[in-house]
């Protein structure tokens, strides 16, 4: 099998932009579902409100499309429901830690053994480009006109703090780690946060000096630095980018988890 | 064995879930529920069920609904402002035709209102509070045996039209206790689960889709969208909308007669009480008191779907006199099917309306 | 025969418990109807609490107190707040060592809370003693149906020290102490 076989084929295409990285973060979701060899009768997608949220409904697996901010909570629903069942939630920057804020931290404390998948835009890209809770300081939107005057909610620091006992950021730019990230993620009983940074040229792009998609993708390449190498370059005090963006394993820990399958 | 206990309605209500067969719940404390959730976290777990505290209500709502998916019968319990949250959800429930049980046991509103007050002030929210048309099931149980009895049939009722269904109880219900007689076995009528080869949201005959539980390999894809006979978004079609919404409101209305659920004292009466929940003790006490066949009552156990043939019952009926804890939200209702003359006989605050208080007003109909 | 009794006192006496386990007793073992309300408050302990109990040979219709013909008092603030106004034919029983007032009515006055804690040594049993002296003085429900009742309500291992707190009320009300 390979992870082509996992799309609902009748639904294609889909309503993605072009230049998109979503599709790049379901892409390398579906190969890690596929190299842990899951069913699709015994896996279920979950997601709430946003474009990342469309995801699910483009795989051929039994899949919830929920309310705005709400797929954890669904999701909690589903896997002590049914322990049996691998669930894997798809969920984006806004869904996730405005609307949804209070279910992230309390998933992540409950440690329940979800696979949760952020395409983080930075930005609501459905409604057409408003601030999110992830808009960098000073980076523009449609509710941010000025440049935003709030600083940006770090998600991996935020899960980490909360429980959860997988933690990793990477990009669209990374397919392999990211891959490798969510496929870890998968394997680590309790709650995974995979947090993936995609470019959305449409609502943050083109408001934000990236006039083509892969000056984002450039952006994502050259800013981003291992966490243990910022680390140790912070100690030694060498350079690096400004800004820069910490990726790779936060964290992968053994703590008591919920809805673990016996 | 039938057994008999003394025991609180809230109480009672856990364990007509359990006898149901619900094996999930997800709630919140709120006064005056927080019993109905301490008695399933004391019981699911040794019957191999779930209970889950939620970090408010509209995770609760969510996380019954997702239970459901995975096949469980499932239970959430609050009141007022956990019933204002809930909202949203319990739209999202109707629109992808989802069963699950949600009790209500009504306080003093709005806002705050009065935690540890009775009231019957949900019972317009709990049938048009999230936004856009559709249609729900509700029960309301006026003893702690109807706590156990209701609650139990609110799931098959849910199952059977695959819609959320509302236990509407109050305080005072909730928290008096009475002899229960806790029988061996419910009635139980489950989801009939999706036939092969038939789409997900396809109707039956009775409007109502066959249930493709989470897990089974049916990949079916459920969303709050408007939604085709797939699953699949298709949320511009204008024809689509409406013939969804429509079948979701007619599942239920045209079923009105099946699912009806009432009693009835001298149907030949002249003057008649409509009562539905705890406001049912003062008028059966009024009818006990006065013995007079002119005086009739119609006690609804079940209030939405409204109803409506059984006020026709009541052939020489020309008054109707509604007793409510509320500012008249069902008198309303009953205005729209009846030509008679509906007397609204509010209460708020928190106390039920005397015997005494009801007789003084029926005495000026007779 | 409807019967309406009233239990007051102050929170963290057992007030509402009084009321569950007579209102068993009746509804379980007597062969009669009870319904069993409360009034609730945000307070968990302190203030003036208040529980009843209908008891009837008929099924129980109206479930809320309408006039109390028999009275349980506990407390001062629950006499004033819940006993003063008590009907000319009722009957009180009164915790005499925590109820300085007197009612209009028959009165009875018990030492229970004092029974409790000098004869029982244990101050929290004292609303047993008092349900025993109610069940004596009133027969609102028999001996054995209160002592079932108990029986069933109290954490195990306190069984044989509240049937002792029964039946001295018992007691108290037999041998006129």
């Amino acid at each position: 099998m390979t992870y082509q076989e996992w799309f609902r084929e009748d639904r294609l295409p889909h309503i993605y932009c072009t230049g998109c990285g979503n599709g790049t973060v379901i892409n390398c979701t579906l190969m890690a579902v596929d190299e842990m060899g899951w069913k699709k009768e015994d896996t279920a997608f979950i997601s709430g409100i946003g474009c990342s949220s469309r995801a699910p409904g483009y795989i051929v697996t039994d899949s919830l499309h929920t309310t705005h901010g709400r797929a954890l909570a669904f999701a909690t629903g589903v896997k002590l429901g049914n322990p049996d069942l691998h669930v894997v939630v798809f969920t984006g920057d806004g869904d996730l830690a405005a609307i949804g804020g209070n279910h992230f931290i309390h998933a992540c404390r409950r440690n329940i053994d979800l696979t949760v998948v952020c395409m983080n835009n930075q930005i609501y890209g459905m409604t057409g480009g408003q601030g999110s809770p992830t808009t960098p300081m000073g980076a523009l939107s449609t509710t941010t006109p000025y440049g935003s005057a709030e600083p940006a909610f770090d998600l991996c620091e935020l899960a980490m703090a909360a429980g959860a006992n997988y933690v990793s950021r990477w990009t669209s730019y990374h397919v392999k780690e990211l891959t490798r990230a969510v496929l870890t993620g998968m394997q680590t009983p309790g709650l995974s946060f995979i947090e993936a940074l995609v470019q959305c040229p449409t609502n943050y792009g083109r408001r934000n000096k990236f006039k083509q998609v892969l000056d984002q993708v450039e952006f994502m390449r050259s800013h981003t630095v291992l966490i243990q190498k910022l680390k140790r370059m912070e100690e030694q005090g060498e350079k690096f980018p400004d800004p820069v963006i910490p990726v790779g394993e936060f964290v992968r820990r053994n703590r008591p988890a919920l809805g673990v399958k016996v | 064995m039938t057994r008999t206990d003394f025991m609180q309605g809230n109480t009672a209500c856990a364990e007509g879930a359990l006898a149901a067969g619900c094996r999930f719940f997800g709630g919140y404390p709120i006064t005056p529920s927080t019993e109905v959730a301490e008695h399933m976290a004391r019981k699911l777990p040794k019957a191999g069920g779930v209970f889950i505290q939620m970090e408010d209500e509209i995770a609760s709502m969510a996380s019954i609904i997702g239970a459901s998916w995975a096949g469980k019968r499932s239970m959430t319990a609050t009141s007022g402002p956990g019933f204002s949250l809930m909202m949203e959800n319990i739209g999202y429930a109707v629109m992808t035709e989802t069963p699950c049980v949600v009790v209500n046991i009504q306080r003093g509103g709005p806002s705050t209102g009065q935690p540890t007050m009775s009231g019957q002030g949900d019972m317009m929210q709990c049938r048009f509070g999230s936004h856009g048309d559709y249609s729900v099931i509700a029960l309301a149980p006026a003893s702690v045996q109807e706590m156990f009895d209701l609650t139990a049939k609110a799931f098959n009722l849910s199952d059977r039209f695959r819609t959320p269904a509302f236990l509407m109880a109050d305080e005072i219900i909730g928290h008096m206790r009475e002899k229960l007689v806790i029988p061996d076995t419910v009635p139980m009528q489950g989801r009939k689960p999706l036939q092969q080869g038939v789409l997900p949201f396809h109707p039956d005959e009775d409007l109502v889709p066959g249930f493709p539980q989470f897990g089974k390999g049916y990949g079916v894809h459920v969303t709050g969208l408007t939604h085709d006979e797939r699953g699949y978004p298709c949320a511009t079609s204008p024809a689509l909308h409406e013939e969804l919404v429509k079948r979701l409101v007619n599942k239920i209305e045209s079923h009105r007669d099946e699912i009806a659920d009432y009693d009835v004292v001298n149907p030949d009466a002249e003057t008649v009480f409509i009562s539905y929940g705890v406001p049912a003790r003062s008028v059966q006490q009024v009818l006990h008191d006065q013995k007079n066949p002119d005086v009739g009552h119609l006690r609804l156990k079940l209030v939405w779907p409204f109803p409506d043939s059984a006020l026709r019952i009541f052939k020489n009926a020309k008054t109707f006199l509604v007793p409510e804890l509320n500012l008249g939200q069902i008198a309303r209702e009953v205005q729209r099917h009846t030509k008679n003359e509906v007397v609204m006989l509010p209460k708020l605050g928190g106390a039920l309306h005397s015997p005494a208080e009801l007789t003084t007003v029926l005495e000026g109909y007779l | 025969m409807r019967h309406e009794v009233r239990f007051s006192g102050f929170g963290g006496q057992g007030i509402i418990l009084s009321a569950v386990i007579l209102g068993r007793a009746a509804a379980m073992y007597d062969n009669k109807f009870a319904v069993q309300t409360q009034v609730y408050g945000p307070e968990a302990r302190g203030g003036a609490s208040m529980s009843a109990v209908i008891i009837d040979d008929d099924p129980i219709l109206f479930p809320k107190v309408i006039t109390p013909d028999i009275f349980v008092i506990m407390s001062q603030e629950g006499f004033e707040k819940y006993g003063s106004e008590a009907p000319a034919d009722a009957v009180m029983l009164v915790d005499s060592g925590l109820v300085h007032s007197r009612p209009g009515c028959r009165c009875i006055e018990v030492p229970a809370t004092r029974e409790a804690k000098q004869t029982l040594g244990r101050e929290i049993v004292a609303n047993i003693v008092m349900l025993g002296a109610l069940v004596a003085s009133t027969h609102v429900v028999g001996e054995t149906a209160i002592e079932k009742a108990i029986l069933d309500s109290v954490p195990k291992g306190t069984e044989s020290l509240n049937l002792k707190a029964m039946t001295r009320g018992f007691e108290l009300i037999s041998k006129g102490e």
